[in-house]
This record gives structure tokens, sequence and C-alpha cells, in this order.
């Protein structure tokens, strides 16, 4: 397991390195720079800026210096807000992103898992009928449709809830509502559909003939089995929630980090896309990592380390 | 049962020896199967139209296929028709849905709109589909160091940004259906990929693999007959969660000059265009888009939970 677990860190640094690699080539091929707009500057002016910022160096020289910076994890200043690093930049929005990715990613999980099993014991009953609707309707509207009812409802017309910002617990409810209500209904569809195969094998059968009380058949022989597709889908969507999530983030006026994703791309700016892709990509390959651990525990059949079945 | 059968059942002693005798012994009788042979698809077709929700979900999509052909035909207004002094009308026997901030008939785009959202939606889901379960079984069976590579592969194309691959392909495709298509799909199946071989890995040691590899079956065939069937369940959920993703994302796309461009619409455009207007009042503007949206939805979900019932070798009867 530890050869494993080594051998998977020496990937997860080359896999980030081509994500980066991939990126700065595919970021140059952009049309624009990110200097094109100051047009007020006279020649001198820009030359000693693009000195400044080493987009007078050759491509190569200045993938190198990028590759000094992911190394270093510093990523200097950003072009566009000349006052700002990037890496002060990511350490304001990061742990705020997170603090609403960690409630969100709770919130989707519990209450998705707890509606999938419910919806595959009562197969074709009430409450399947009951939790299918809310996962249909959760998966059909679209997150900032949902944010906007909310503010509508909770906040401008009952005044629950402050309509945004970020401040206090109280402001965190609506983000987190309209953020995890997309991924609970994806975890109680597939929380449903793999708990309705795992019910129907024998060793369920088996479990309840040696006489096991049915929450624990439930609980620790089906939906140990019947979690695969949803801590498959975790390490993306944590990935994702966690690092923020642009269209929310606005709606909400969250200062959290999804902005620098959107913005550094259609601003050009080259520091702060270096930035977020490789603090996203490491976040990624750590979090897929987890998964394939998480893999082996659940199901001890699989072995993440043998040479190959076929 | 009926009750007289029971009775010479259960009486069978009084009933004379000579009544009996041996069944002539005939080869090929024996070997004569009883059950017409169906092939995979055609026990799941058959399974299929038995389940009622699951048809009324699909006759509510074939429903949807015709009225976005022949939709826009049968309104008197055309989809380029603007009409500034008839601005924000509520629903009337002139326009059944009302009209936009434009002046134009939200009857008509509606049904234009379900030709540009169903076909990206589905095709997106096609696409996601055999490229996602080809990956991932692949991966997922053959396990060990080709497993790592192509998981890999698979997470630097979800660690690029997305905007920089989808601004890059405007640039160098143009905006077109097509753009659009390859935009949703070029990172799409990676979702697909990796639940598919999630579950191959769970079950590829299982006895009927091993059965299999012992008569000598090749890969392609041990993943097409024996692994895929038995992961149909989370495929196919995660098939119906592609529909509407995918109808999301061309919303999301348009917003970045990608999408579809007036005075063309898409379901997920209208749904967009109409957000800012809730507040005003204008209800039928959202409400028609994102109805459609759910019940589309809605159909593809139960369609797909009578799908994943049929389509269970488990199942089979």
């Amino acid at each position: 397991m530890a050869k494993y677990i080594l051998k998977r860190f020496a990937l997860m640094v080359v896999t980030v390195l081509i994500i980066a690699t991939l990126t700065f080539f595919l970021m140059n091929l952009l049309p624009g720079s990110p200097l094109n707009e100051e047009r007020s500057t006279n020649e001198a002016v820009q030359q000693n800026l693009e000195a400044h910022f080493n987009l007078d160096e050759p491509l190569i020289v200045q993938y190198v210096l990028y590759l000094k910076s992911i190394a270093t994890f510093d990523f200097g200043p950003s072009i566009k807000q000349p006052t700002e690093t990037v890496n002060s930049l990511l350490s304001r929005g990061f742990p705020i992103s997170a603090e609403l990715g960690i409630w969100t990613i709770l919130t989707a999980v519990i209450s998705g898992i707890a509606l999938g099993v419910f919806a595959a014991l009562k197969h074709n009953g009430l409450i399947d009928y009951i939790a299918m609707t809310v996962a249909v309707l959760g998966i059909s509207v679209p997150n900032f449709v949902l944010a906007t009812l909310l503010i509508q409802e909770l906040a401008v017309n009952l005044d629950i809830f402050p309509a945004a910002t970020w401040s206090s617990p109280a402001h965190m409810v609506l983000p987190i509502l309209a953020l995890a209500t997309g991924p609970m209904a994806i975890i109680a569809r597939l929380t449903r559909s793999s708990m309705l195969e795992t019910l129907t094998q024998d060793y369920i059968k088996t479990a309840r003939a040696k006489g096991l009380s049915p929450v624990k058949v439930i609980i620790k022989h089906a939906l140990r089995n019947a979690l695969m597709p949803v801590v498959t889908i975790l390490g993306t969507l944590m990935a994702g929630i966690l690092t923020g999530t642009f269209v929310i983030e606005k709606i909400f006026a969250i200062p959290g980090m999804g902005k620098y994703f959107v913005e550094s791309i259609n601003q050009r700016d080259y520091p702060v896309i270096m930035g977020t892709t490789v603090f996203y990509s490491v976040f990624l390959v750590f979090m897929l990592f987890l998964v394939d651990i998480a893999y082996g525990l659940l199901d001890p059949r699989i072995k993440l380390h043998d040479e190959g079945g076929g | 049962m009926l009750p007289a059968a029971r009775e010479k059942e259960t009486h069978h002693h009084e009933v004379p020896d000579e009544w009996f005798k041996p069944k002539e012994k005939d080869e090929q009788q024996a070997e004569l199967v009883v059950r017409p042979s169906l092939s995979y698809w055609q026990d799941a077709w058959r399974r299929l139209k038995k389940n009622k929700l699951a048809m009324s979900g699909f006759f509510f999509l074939v429903f949807l296929g015709i009225m976005a052909i022949f939709g826009p035909v049968l309104s008197p207004h055309s989809v380029s028709e603007q009409v500034l002094s008839n601005q924000n009308q509520s629903p009337s026997m002139t326009h059944w849905f009302g009209t936009d901030d434009l002046g134009r008939d939200v009857f008509t785009r509606t049904w234009y709109g379900a030709r540009i959202s169903l076909f990206v939606g589905l095709m997106a889901a096609f696409i996601d589909f055999f490229i996602g379960i080809t990956y991932g079984g692949i991966s997922g069976y053959k396990g060990g160091r080709t497993d790592n590579v192509m998981m890999r592969i698979i997470e630097i194309l979800y660690g690029l940004p997305y905007l920089l691959v989808v601004i890059l392909l405007l640039v160098v495709l143009g905006p077109s259906l097509l753009t659009i298509i390859i935009a949703l799909t070029v990172t799409g199946w990676v979702g697909m990929a990796r639940i598919v071989r999630g579950q191959v890995l769970q079950i590829k040691h299982n006895e009927f693999v091993l059965a299999s590899q012992s008569f000598g079956a090749k890969t392609k065939r041990i993943i097409r007959k024996n692994l895929l069937p038995n992961t149909m369940g989370p495929i196919i959920v995660q098939m119906t969660l592609t529909v509407p993703t995918a109808i999301f994302a061309e919303a999301f796309l348009s917003f970045l000059g990608l999408g579809i461009q007036s005075p063309f619409a898409s379901w997920g455009v209208m749904a967009n265009d109409a957000l800012g207007t809730i507040l005003s009042g204008h209800w039928w503007r959202l409400f028609f888009p994102a109805f459609f949206i759910s019940a589309t939805m809605f159909a593809f979900n139960v369609l797909g939970d009578g799908l994943q019932d049929a389509l269970d070798p488990k199942l089979r009867r």
C-alpha cells in the first residue's frame, strides 16, 4: 500500500505539471494579451510593462519561469490588479470558498444519501415518488434560478435570512441551499439506483437470514456497496465546489475565489490563470486520489495495485 | 391451478395406471427451445413496454419531438417576427404563451427552443455515453498500468480551465451547433467514464467474469457482454443527468457568445433571458421554458428508471 501511495504521489506531480504546461500554451494561443487594453500607454511604457512581467521574453523562457513559480508556489503579482499578488488573492478567497464548500458538500451528501436510501427501501411507494420528485426538481432547476427565487422569497418577502454578503452563519444558509440542491438530487438518484441493485444481491438475503436487524443490514451491508457511484462523483464535486462557484458567489456577493477562475481568463491575467489552475489541479488530483483510496476501503474486493484483470 | 386440476393431483392414487404412458423420447424435441430467442435489446423492450410510467415518459418525449418539428408551423407567428408594440403581453388567443420584451411570440420560440435543446441534450448524452462506457470499461477492466495512465489523462482533461478550452474552440471553429456540442462533450464524457470504471472495478472479480474468461472470451466481449450490462443502472442514471446538464450548459455558453444566436432560441437561453423579469411579473416568460425543461427531465427520469429495470440482466424472466 505504501508503495502504491508513493507511486500515486509521483504521478500526481506529473499530472499537475502536464495540466500547467497545457494551460500555459493554450493560454498563449488565446487572442489578446493582458496589456492590450491600456491603449493610452506609449511605446516605451508598454515595453517597460512587458519587461516587468517578462512578457517580452521568448515563450520558452516564460514557460521555464512559470515552472519555477510552480515549484516555489509563488506566482508573483497580478497583471490586472498590480497591488495584489496571486498568492494573496488565493489565500483571501480560498478560506471563504472552502467554508461554503464544506457545508454545501455535507448538506448534499447527508440529505442526498438519506433520500436515496428511503426511496430505494420503499421502491415504487409514496416515499419513493416524493423523494424522486424532489430529486428531479432539484436537477431541473438550475442553481442561479433557485438562488434568485430563494432571495426573493426568504430574504425579500419573508425577511428570514439576509440576502447577500458573507459575515455570519445566517448569511450562509441561502447560498448553501442554492448550491447543495443540485448535488443532493444527483446523489439521491445515484444512491437509489445502486441501492436497488444492491438490495437484490444474495449476500443481503444471507445477512437478513442470519437474523441481523434491518437497520444493520442496510447500513453495514447494503449502503457500503451502494455508495460506490456516490464516492465516484464526490471527488470532482468537491474539487468544483470547494474552489468556488462563480455564479453563486456573484449572486450572493460572496468574496470567494470562484470569480478569479472566470475573470482571469476574460482579462488574460496570465499569472492569475496559472495560479488558479495549478491550485485547482493540485486540489483535484488529491481529491481523486482520496476517492481511489475510498474505493479500496469501501469494497475490499477492489485491489488498486493489482496488475490487470485480463 | 384450477380447483378441478388440483383435486385430480391430490387424489392421483385413484387415477388408473393405464392413463399414464412414457413420453416418446425425441432427441430433437429435447434440444428445442420453447421460448423465442430474444436479443438483449428485444428483451429489454418487451419488459419496458410493461412499465406504464416509463412508457408515458417515452410517449411524452415522442410528443415533444413531434411538437419540436411541427410546433412552429402551428403558430401564426414566425420565429423572427418582432412587434415592439406587443412587448411583454400575457398569454392570449393571439399569443398562446404570451410575448417577450422584444414582442416575440413565446409559443413559437418555445418549440424552436425544443429543437435546439432536445438535439443538443440528446447528442451530448449519446456522445458522452459511447466515449464514457468504452473508456471507463477498458480502464476498469484492464486495471494496473493501463488504468493508471487512462485515469491520469482524465484528471488532466478535468484540470484544464474549462472556459479557456471553450474560448479556444470558439476561436478555432466559430460559433455553430457543432461547436456547442463539441464544447459540451469535450470534458462531459469524463463523469460517465469514471462511473463506469468504478462499477467495473467492483464487479470484474465476480465469478461470471471468471467463467467467461475461462471460456476464452476476448476482452471486448467480456466488457460488452458481461461487464457493461451489469452496470447499466448507474449508466442510465448518469445519462438522464447528462441531458439537463447539457441543456443548461448550452445556456451558459450563449452568455459567452458561443451558444445559440438570435433569432433562434433554446430553452436555456429563454429561461436565462427571463430571469430578470420574475420581479416585474412577466411569469410566462420563465414559466414555459422552465416548465418544458422540468417536464422533459421528468420524462427522461421515469424512462431512465424503467430502462434501468428493463436492462438489468438479473431481473430478466
